[in-house]
């Protein structure tokens, strides 16, 4: 096991690099440079100034030389000022992050507790009206956008109904109670789809151990068919379902962008829009940084999880 | 049912038979149909502009002038919707086929020829697809900044590794077979293998992908222009239409989900078409 995550961990890091260069790379796009960016159209600066800026951000260096200042000094927390705020981007990004990772926590949950009752019942009574309805949901679920679901849930419960608030978020330990009630829906509207891409997997899952000789030796011994189901097939049943799972997290990590932007949360993912909104490129940087290598990290958990579950994979 | 078919013939007939009637795929097809229909013709189809403001006529609710309603400046929604469809659907068409393009070249490329160019090839894919695929999208809008080919650009490289590794899987299926190696042995030239031997075993399960991954084009494209990233007004496209009518949620819920809906309905026939294809050409990963 422990060959097995040190194995695991070593992989990491080359695509943590390639990820940090990427994002590097980014700003690179930018049509012109950040200080060419900055200025503006139309005022009036001379060349010596623009120098002596582009020297202040070290764009006078080659790029490799660069990369590597930037690398070493994002890997010791440090992503650079704000251009517009002069704010730290690592100490504000630190301020959203509980944000994002309790809507994305949420969502998962709902999108389990949907998900897997749904789809063994899905499997179970195959070809029957209960599969259907289970298929009718995944359908649906995989063509939403997240931003229509959400609206049309604060169209439904907060418009119509009055039961819970269009936006706003309370922090989780001011107020644990107000804040699941106001992160309720935004949950709702990413845990949905996730959920739909997850019953799908689960019942198929289901569908295939249900074939296996174990399950037939199972339910030869004479043991009630609920016991079979829930013992002996959707412990191996999950197995692909946690992989994708972790596949999924990554759409569950984009959505929180447009989500938290649905429902005005002071996240990452609105941080980074605020960012764009106001050209502050360093700050859309450090916030994508962010929630890539998070990605990267659940990826690796997901493995860690998975040589858990089936001991098989820790001698592949 | 009837009998297995023997000839080659039989088993296409069989296919498309299967595809059409026996799963949703033919439903999807004709959803898909429809939106193409509809916003290549949009200006014949309705006697509104999708551009022209008219504020006397806000925020209207369905009526037989305006049969989804009108939005915040008077606009006839469905008009708009028809005319938003020519951007979804040609941003979705453009980047998946870009990405098609790029991403199959790449694995064909990897599965054929091994070695340390598979390994750069399917390393760099690994890396693209570490990044949440939408926030990958907003993060090069952001840079780039927005416009058509951006948004095209955006999306493509997101599906370039979904496609490099299926092209990839199906290369490495035929590639020992006896079929390519007499080819090989016949001393044909490797572009020629794999365009007359290769490439043609590596249709049917690109043909799904492009279906499916065109459903999900769609929803990024809507998420992009949602979030104000992608063309820019006047020109309509669903996601800026929920965005804008947004504010007048309370008083005019229909011009808010009227082009949601269009967006679902689209997504959905993408969706439905692109699982028909998967149960008709592909039997083993039928979803029981």
């Amino acid at each position: 096991m422990i060959i097995f995550l040190s194995r695991r961990l070593l992989m990491t890091i080359p695509t943590l690099f390639g990820v940090a260069l990427i994002v590097f790379l980014l700003m690179r796009a930018i049509p012109g440079d950040v200080v060419t960016q900055l200025i503006g159209v139309g005022e009036d600066v001379s060349p010596e100034r623009m120098d002596e800026l582009r020297r202040i951000f070290g764009l006078d260096l080659p790029v490799h030389v660069q990369f590597w200042q930037w690398l070493t000094a994002a890997l010791q927390g440090d992503l650079g000022s704000s251009l517009r705020t002069g704010r730290s981007i690592a100490t504000d990004l630190m301020l959203r992050f509980p944000a994002t990772l309790q809507l994305s926590a949420m969502s998962l949950g709902i999108a389990l507790m949907l998900a897997l009752p749904i789809g063994i019942v899905a499997a179970r009574y195959r070809g029957r009206w209960p599969d259907y309805l289970g298929s009718a949901f995944v359908l649906i679920g995989l063509s939403v956008p997240g931003f229509f679901l959400g609206i049309l849930l604060i169209l439904l419960f907060s418009l119509r109904l009055g039961w819970l608030p269009p936006a706003g978020f309370v922090p989780l330990f001011e107020d644990p109670l107000e804040s699941t009630r106001r992160m309720l829906l935004p949950s709702l509207s990413l845990g949905l789809i996730l959920a739909a891409a997850t019953t799908r997997i689960m019942r198929s899952a289901m569908l295939e151990v249900m074939e296996r000789d174990f399950v037939r030796t199972a339910r030869a011994k004479g043991l009630a068919e609920r016991v079979v189901t829930m013992r002996h097939a959707l412990r191996n049943a999950l197995i692909p379902v946690v992989t994708v799972v972790g596949l999924q997290f990554g759409s569950l990590l984009g959505g929180t962008v447009i989500i938290e932007q649905v429902f005005s949360i002071p996240g990452v993912g609105r941080f980074a829009l605020e960012g764009i909104n106001l050209r502050d490129y360093p700050v859309v940087q450090g916030a994508v940084l962010l929630i890539s290598a998070a990605f990267v990290f659940v990826n690796l958990l997901v493995d860690v999880l998975y040589a858990l579950i089936d001991p098989r994979v820790r001698y592949g | 049912m009837a009998e297995r078919p023997k000839t080659a013939g039989g088993r296409k007939a069989k296919a498309i038979h299967l595809f059409l009637f026996r799963s949703a795929g033919g439903l999807g097809l004709v959803m898909v149909l429809a939106a193409v229909f509809g916003s290549v013709f949009a200006p014949l189809l309705t006697p509104h502009d999708a551009i022209t403001l008219s504020p006397p006529d806000r925020l209207q609710g369905p009526s037989a002038e305006h049969w989804l309603g009108t939005d915040q400046l008077g606009r006839d929604t469905f008009t708009r919707i028809l005319h938003g469809g020519r951007v979804s659907l040609a941003v979705a068409g453009a980047s998946v086929a870009v990405a098609l393009l790029i991403g199959g070249a790449l694995g064909v490329l990897a599965g054929y020829y091994r070695g340390w160019l598979d390994v750069l090839i399917m390393r760099t894919t690994d890396v693209l697809l570490s990044f949440p695929a939408i926030l990958l999208a907003i993060a090069l809008i952001a840079f780039l900044g927005a416009g058509f080919w951006n948004l095209v650009l955006a999306i493509g490289v997101v599906y370039i590794g979904p496609f490099a590794r299926v092209a990839r899987a199906a290369v490495l299926t035929v590639r020992e077979e006896l079929y390519v190696e007499a080819a090989k042995a016949l001393g044909g030239r490797d572009a020629r293998i794999v365009f007359l031997a290769v490439l043609p075993s590596a249709a049917a399960p690109l043909i799904i992908e492009v279906s499916l991954r065109l459903a999900y084009a769609i929803l990024y494209e809507a998420s992009l222009s949602f979030l104000g990233l992608g063309t820019q007004p006047p020109t309509p496209s669903w996601g800026m239409m929920v965005a804008d009518a947004r504010r007048y949620l309370a008083l005019a819920p229909w011009a808010t989900i009227a082009p949601g809906l269009a967006i679902m309905v689209v997504v959905l026939g993408f969706n439905l078409l692109g699982d028909g294809l998967r149960d008709a050409l592909d039997p083993r990963l039928k979803t029981r």
